[in-house]
C-alpha cells in the first residue's frame, strides 16, 4: 500500500555547472507532490538539466536535492530507485533486445539474487505493457520499433519500475500527434488515479498548459515564475521565457491557456493591441 | 534541446576552420622541406631547392633526389591514405575502433606475400608488391560480401565484425605460413617492419594514380558520410542510398589502405587516431574532417619520422615507435579536453 | 497454490519456490550445457593425445587416481596443467571480453582491443629484456602491467564521470603507446632474447606448468564469483548510464568493479600464457549468437572461450606433425572461420549482427 502523504522532492540552493559552465545557479524548487508539473522554457534554459539533477545524474556544485528531507546523494541508490524513477532524453537499447526485456529491466530496483522474477514483478510489466498498449509487441526487439513504439516502450519500462515519483526528460519527443496526446493521457491517468507525482519537461506549451497542474518556467538556468498555469500564463511570460511576442487564449477544449504565436508575417486581426483577455 | 550548446563547444569555432587548416597545410609544407633537409647529413635548405629545380649530380643531389624525395614522398603518401581511409572506415562503420586494417585490408596484404613467398620464392620487392595489393583487394571484397550477407545489408555492426574475424583468420594463416617457411619469414619481416626507407621513386610514382582515385572517391562520399552519421533510416530519408555510400566508402578504403600497405607494410594507428584528433578539432562534420585528416595524417608520419632520424644519429628508430609517443599523449589530453562528438 | 511454480514465457521460464524465484532461459541453458560438453570432450582429447597416446577411458580413470605410474605421470605432470591452464585461461578471456563489449557497448572493445593485452605484454617483456624484476616472474609482472594499464585507462578517461566512448578512445591510444613500447624493446633485444618474447607474445601453452595452474584457478574463482555478484549491474548499464542511475545502480562504483574485474581476468590469464589473440574478441560474439541473446551472456562466453582455447591446441598440436605450433596462431583462425559462419547464416531477428 502506498502511504497516504506522498513522498517530496525538493532541491535546495541547487547549483549544477558541466566543467566550467554553469548552468543552473543557486535553484528553489518544491515538486508538489501528487501533481503533475512541467518544466518549460527555450532551449538550453537548462531544463532538462534540472531533471536530471533531481534525479541524481548530475551532482549539483552547491546545495542539495532532498526527498522527504534526506538528501537524494546520501541515501543508497537502490532504495532511491524505488521511489523516483526517470526517463531520459532519447536512451538506447542495446541491438535485439526485445520489449518484455527490456520493460522486466525496470523491476532491477526491486529484486535481488533470490527473488528473480516474482509474481509482482510479473504483474506489473503486464501492466506497464497493458497502459502503453505495448502488449501485443512484447516479443519484438526494440531497435525494430517505429519511434512511437520504442517510446512507448520506454515509458513502459519507467512505469515497470513502479515509483511514487516519476520524472520524464521530453515523453513525447518523437511521437506523432495521436501518440503524443496518448502518452500525456496516460501520465495523467497515473497521476489521477494511482497518485503519482510525475514531473516532466515539456517542448510544447500548449500540452504543458493542458496537462500540467504546476508549471515552472525557466530561463537561463533560473526559474522565472511557476503556479498554475491558468494563473502563470501570460502574453508577457510567454515573450519573457520563450523571446515569441504571442497571444493567450482560451482552450475550447479544456479551458486551459493556448498560447498563440504571432511571428513576423501575421498580426493578429481584431485584437492589434491587446492580447485576448486571459479567463 | 542541449544540441546548440553542444556543437559550440565540440571543436574550434565554425569560423576558424579554414584557417586553422591553412595553418596545418603551412606546417605540412615545412615538414616537407624539413624531411628533405634533416638527416644524417644535414643540408641547407637554399641547396635542397636548387637541386630539386637544378639536378646537376653530385653526393648531395643523390641524397637529396635519390633517398630524401622518394622517402617524403612515401611519408606524405602514406599519411595522407592511412588518414583519410582511417575516417572513411570509422564513418562506414560507425565504430571509432574502425581502422583500415579492420577490413582485413593490411592482413590480407600481409598473407599475399607471405603466401606469394612460400609458394612462387619470390623475393624481389617488385614482384610481391602486386600480391600485396591483390591481397589487400581480395581481402576487403570478401570482408564487404560476407558482412553485407543477410537482413538488412551490409550494417556497420556486421561489417566490423566481418572485418574482424577476416583479421583474425588472416593474420593466423600468415603466421601459421611464416612459421613453415623462414625464407617468408625473412622476407615478410622485412614488408612489416612498416618502414619509409629504400623505395626508389619509381615505385613512388606508381602508387600515385591508385591514390588519387582513392582520394578522390573518399572526398565524394563526405557529405554522404554525414547522413550516415545520424542513422541508416535517417540517411535514406535524406535520399542517400546507404549500399552505394559503403560500398564507394570500402572501394576508396581499398584503393588508400591498400595501395600504400602494399608498399610501406602495416602502419597502425595512425588511421585508427587521427581521424579522432580532426573530429575533436572541427567537430562532427565529415567535410571538415576529411581535409583535416589528410593534412595532419602527414604532419605526423613525417615529424616522426624526421625525429627518429635526429634521436638516435648517426642510427635511426622507427617511425612506429616515434608517432606513438609523439601521437599518443597528445590525443589522449585532446580527447579529455573535448566533449566529444560521437560517431 | 503450489509450492514450486513453473510459468512459460516465450523464450524463458518463470521458477518460483514460496518467496524466491528465478528465471530459466531454455536456449541459454541449452547452449552452455552444450559448450560445456563440448569443452569437456576437448579437455579430455587433449589429455589422451600425444606422442604416447592413451586411450579416453584411461584418461578418465587416471583423473581419479587410477592406472599405471607412466599413464598418471603423463597426465598428472605433462598433461594436465596443460589442459587445466587453457581451460582457466579461455575462460578468462571470454568473460573478460564479454564485460568489456558489453560495458562499452561495442563489440570491437575486447581487451586486446583497448590496450589491456598490450600493457601486460609490454611489462612482461620489458622485464625480460631489460632485465629487472626477474625474481617476480611472469605471472606477476604480467598481472600488474594489465591492471595498471586498466586503471591508467579508467583514470585518464575520467573527467566527472566517463563514458564507454571515452574509455575506448583512451583506450587505443595506450594501447598504441605499449605496443609501440614493445616493438622498440623487440629491436633493443638480442636474436635469443627477441624469439623468447615473440613466442610469448604470439600466446602459447607449451610451457603450461602446475606453477601456473594454481593461481590462476584462484583468480578465474575469485574473479568469476565477484562478475557474477555484479551482473545484476552490468545488465542494466546495458542501457546505459543515465538508466542504470534511474535504476539504482550505483555507476560510479559499479563501472570501475567491472573494469577492474575484467583487467584482473585477461591481466591474470595473459600472464599465464601471453596473449592469446581473438579469443577475448570472437568468444563473446560466437556466444552471443550461438545464444540468440542481444548483449554477449557472461557465462556462455566464457565456456566458448574455453573450448575455442582447447579446440585451438588440440589443431595446433596436429596440424603439422613433430612441430608444436603456438596456439596463438590458430585461435585466430578458428575464432575468425567460426565467427565469419556464423555472421553469414545470420539473417534472424534479434541476432544483433
Amino acid at each position: 500500500m502506498r502511504p497516504e502523504i506522498a513522498p517530496t522532492l525538493r532541491a535546495e540552493g541547487l547549483a549544477v555547472s558541466y566543467g566550467d559552465r554553469s548552468i543552473i545557479t543557486d535553484l528553489d524548487l518544491v515538486v508538489p507532490p501528487g501533481k503533475i508539473s512541467v518544466i518549460v522554457g527555450a532551449n538550453a534554459s537548462g531544463k532538462s538539466t534540472l531533471l536530471r539533477s533531481l534525479a541524481r545524474l548530475l551532482s549539483p556544485a552547491a546545495g542539495q536535492v532532498c526527498l522527504d528531507g534526506e538528501s537524494i546523494h546520501a541515501m543508497p541508490t537502490r532504495e532511491l530507485a524505488r521511489m523516483v524513477g526517470l526517463l531520459p532524453q532519447s536512451p538506447v537499447a542495446p541491438e535485439g533486445m526485445t520489449v518484455i526485456d527490456l520493460v522486466g529491466r525496470g523491476r532491477a530496483p526491486h529484486q535481488s539474487w533470490w527473488r528473480q522474477w516474482s509474481h509482482s514483478d510479473e504483474e506489473t510489466v503486464r501492466h506497464a505493457l497493458e497502459l502503453t498498449s505495448m502488449l501485443d509487441l512484447a516479443e519484438r526487439p526494440v531497435d525494430e520499433l517505429s519511434g512511437g513504439q520504442r517510446q512507448r516502450a520506454w515509458i513502459a519500462m519507467a512505469l515497470a519500475q513502479d515509483t511514487d515519483i516519476l520524472l520524464l526528460d521530453e515523453p513525447t519527443t518523437f511521437l506523432d500527434m495521436a501518440h503524443q496526446i496518448e502518452v500525456l493521457d496516460l501520465v495523467m491517468d497515473l497521476n489521477r488515479t494511482r497518485g503519482r507525482t510525475v514531473m516532466m519537461v515539456l517542448h510544447d506549451l500548449n500540452q504543458a498548459c493542458r496537462y500540467a497542474d504546476h508549471i515552472v518556467a525557466m530561463k537561463s538556468g533560473r526559474i522565472v515564475a511557476q503556479g498554475p498555469p491558468a494563473d502563470l500564463l501570460t502574453a508577457e511570460l510567454v515573450d519573457e521565457v520563450f523571446d515569441v511576442r504571442c497571444c493567450v487564449v482560451t482552450d475550447p477544449v479544456s479551458g486551459t491557456p493556448l498560447v498563440i504565436p504571432i511571428g513576423r508575417h501575421h498580426e493578429p486581426r481584431n485584437v492589434a493591441r491587446h492580447p485576448f483577455p486571459i479567463h | 534541446m542541449d544540441q546548440t550548446v553542444r556543437s559550440a563547444t565540440t571543436g574550434i569555432r565554425p569560423a576558424t576552420r579554414p584557417l586553422v587548416l591553412l595553418l596545418a597545410t603551412f606546417l605540412l609544407a615545412g615538414l616537407c622541406v624539413a624531411s628533405l633537409a634533416i638527416g644524417s647529413k644535414t643540408i641547407p635548405f637554399g641547396e635542397v631547392f636548387s637541386v630539386l629545380i637544378d639536378p646537376r649530380g653530385g653526393e648531395t643531389e643523390a641524397i637529396v633526389r635519390g633517398l630524401r624525395l622518394p622517402r617524403t614522398l612515401l611519408g606524405l603518401f602514406a599519411g595522407v591514405a592511412l588518414g583519410l581511409s582511417g575516417a572513411l572506415i570509422q564513418g562506414v562503420t560507425r565504430n571509432p575502433l574502425a581502422d583500415p586494417g579492420i577490413l582485413g585490408v593490411s592482413a590480407g596484404a600481409g598473407f599475399a606475400v607471405s603466401l606469394a613467398v612460400l609458394a612462387f620464392g619470390l623475393s624481389s620487392f617488385y614482384s610481391y608488391v602486386w600480391f600485396a595489393f591483390a591481397g589487400a583487394a581480395i581481402a576487403s571484397v570478401v570482408v564487404y560480401a560476407l558482412g553485407g550477407f543477410g537482413r538488412g545489408g551490409a550494417t556497420p555492426v556486421k561489417l566490423a565484425l566481418a572485418g574482424v574475424a577476416m583479421l583474425a583468420l588472416l593474420t593466423s594463416l600468415t603466421s601459421g605460413v611464416l612459421l613453415l617457411d623462414p625464407n617468408a619469414l625473412y622476407v615478410y619481416r622485412s614488408w612489416a617492419v612498416g618502414s619509409l626507407t629504400g623505395q626508389d621513386t619509381a615505385i613512388v610514382a606508381q602508387m600515385v594514380p591508385f591514390l588519387l582515385t582513392g582520394t578522390a572517391l573518399a572526398l565524394s562520399v563526405a557529405p554522404a558520410l554525414n547522413s550516415l552519421a545520424l542513422g541508416d533510416d535517417v540517411a535514406s530519408a535524406l535520399g542517400r542510398r546507404i549500399g552505394l555510400i559503403r560500398l564507394g566508402g570500402v572501394v576508396a578504403v581499398t584503393l588508400l589502405a591498400g595501395t600504400v600497405s602494399a608498399v610501406v607494410g602495416p602502419i597502425v594507428f595512425i588511421g585508427l587516431v587521427i581521424p579522432h584528433v580532426a573530429r575533436a578539432i572541427t567537430g562532427p562534420d565529415y567535410r571538415w574532417i576529411l581535409p583535416y585528416t589528410m593534412v595532419l595524417a602527414p604532419c605526423l608520419v613525417l615529424a616522426a619520422d624526421i625525429l627518429g632520424r635526429v634521436v638516435a644519429r648517426p642510427g635511426e628508430i622507427g617511425v612506429g615507435v616515434i608517432t606513438a609517443f609523439l601521437g599518443a599523449p597528445f590525443f589522449i589530453a585532446l580527447i579529455r579536453r573535448r566533449r566529444l562528438a560521437e560517431l | 497454490m503450489a509450492l514450486l511454480e513453473l510459468t512459460r514465457q516465450p523464450g524463458r521460464i518463470a521458477v518460483r519456490l514460496g518467496p524466491t524465484s528465478a528465471v530459466i532461459r531454455p536456449r541459454m541453458l541449452a547452449v552452455c550445457l552444450g559448450l560445456a560438453v563440448a569443452s569437456a570432450l576437448a579437455f579430455a582429447v587433449e589429455l589422451s593425445f600425444g606422442d604416447y597416446p592413451i586411450p579416453l577411458l584411461d584418461v578418465v580413470r587416471a583423473l581419479f587416481g587410477v592406472g599405471d605410474r607412466a599413464t598418471l605421470f603423463v597426465i598428472e605432470e605433462l598433461r594436465l596443467p596443460r589442459a587445466l591452464v587453457g581451460l582457466l585461461v579461455g575462460c578468462a578471456f571470454g568473460v573478460s571480453g564479454a564485460l568489456f563489449q558489453t560495458l562499452t557497448r561495442n563489440p570491437l572493445a575486447s581487451p586486446d582491443m583497448i590496450g589491456l593485452s598490450s600493457g601486460s605484454a609490454t611489462a612482461v617483456v620489458a622485464a625480460m629484456v631489460l632485465g629487472f624484476g626477474a625474481g617476480l616472474g611472469t605471472q606477476a609482472l604480467g598481472l600488474f602491467g594489465g591492471i595498471a594499464t586498466a586503471v591508467l585507462i579508467y583514470g585518464l578517461a575520467w573527467k566527472g564521470g566517463t563514458t564507454g566512448y571515452r574509455i575506448v578512445l583512451v583506450g587505443i591510444g595506450i594501447s598504441w603507446m605499449c605496443t609501440s613500447l614493445t616493438s622498440y624493446l623487440l629491436v633493443k633485444a638480442d636474436m635469443w632474447e627477441a624469439q623468447q618474447v615473440l613466442r610469448w607474445i604470439i600466446g602459447s601453452l607449451n610451457g603450461a606448468d602446475w606453477v601456473h595452474v594454481t593461481p590462476l584457478a584462484w583468480a578465474v574463482l575469485v574473479l568469476g564469483i565477484a562478475v557474477l555478484l555484479l551482473s545484476r549491474w552490468l545488465r542494466l548499464l546495458q542501457l546505459g548510464t543515465d538508466v542504470a542511475t534511474a535504476l539504482g545502480v550505483p555507476v560510479r562504483f559499479a563501472q570501475p568493479a567491472l573494469i577492474v574485474t575484467a583487467a584482473a581476468l585477461v591481466s591474470f590469464a595473459t600472464a599465464a600464457t601471453g596473449p592469446i589473440v581473438f579469443v577475448a574478441l570472437t568468444a563473446p560474439q560466437i556466444a552471443q549468437r550461438l545464444t540468440g541473446c542481444a548483449w554477449p551472456p557472461l557465462v556462455a562466453s566464457g565456456l566458448t572461450g574455453s573450448f575455442l582455447v582447447l579446440g585451438s591446441d588440440l589443431i595446433a598440436q596436429r596440424v603439422i606433425p613433430g612441430t608444436l605450433l603456438p596456439i596463438g596462431v590458430v585461435t585466430g583462425a578458428f575464432g575468425g572461420l567460426f565467427l565469419l559462419w556464423l555472421l553469414t547464416r545470420a539473417n534472424r531477428v534479434g541476432s544483433g549482427g
